[in-house]
């Protein structure tokens, strides 16, 4: 049974940029080769923790939108934790209104969201 | 002497309304700080419904997207000014 998922990881700060693009490269591997689709993939960069994590107040955004599996989601959530690099990883199911509200997101309906991309 | 109640002049009601239901919001967005913020108070505490005015079925959502705020750091625990 597939579902709509979306996934936002954050990376230590401590990385070089080819670090940070190599382990997202990792996670989107991980994600394809389990035969899922990855609908939206969207770096926010370095922002500012609301509180400190692991003594680090910075952090690499990351967010993944897929449809897969849902035996996936096991995997994908031991591969974090697993990673030395994720601090922290948030996975959530999306329904139907959040897959419309993604999808208006996706296409830059809120204006907001352009400013943290660019 | 008579005791009597008098009347109390008090502020007229404002009619309270659940924002969501009225914009016609289906899904909140944990990943929008900003959006959650009219939600929490300055210690970052979510508030209640009866000064929000949010109908039972969103404030259940509005917590949900707070809870994942701060999970992923986009939100306080705790703090002393938010506002």
């Amino acid at each position: 049974m597939t579902k709509n998922y979306e996934t936002v990881f954050i990376l230590t700060p401590v990385l070089s940029d080819v670090q940070m693009k190599d382990a997202v490269d990792k996670f989107a591997g991980i994600l394809t080769e389990g035969g899922a689709k990855i609908l939206n993939n969207e770096n926010w960069g370095l922002r500012k923790l609301a509180y400190p994590i692991q003594h680090k107040t910075t952090g690499f955004y990351h967010l993944l939108e897929f449809e897969a599996e849902t035996t996936l989601i096991n995997k994908l959530e031991i591969e974090y934790r697993r990673d030395e690099k994720v601090m922290r990883f948030l996975t959530t199911v999306l329904d139907k209104h959040a897959i419309k509200y993604n999808e208006r997101r996706r296409n830059g309906a809120f204006k907001k969201k352009e400013e943290v991309k660019s | 002497m008579t005791l009597q109640n008098e009347p109390i002049n008090r502020e007229q009601k404002k009619d309270k309304y659940c924002r969501f239901k009225k914009n016609g919001i289906k899904y909140i967005d944990y990943k929008d700080a900003n959006f959650l913020l009219p939600f929490v108070n300055e210690q970052g505490k979510l508030l209640p419904r009866r000064i929000t005015g949010t109908s039972l079925k969103y404030q259940r959502k509005v917590g949900q997207a707070v809870k994942r705020a701060r999970h992923i750091a986009l939100m306080p625990y705790v703090t002393d000014s938010l506002k």
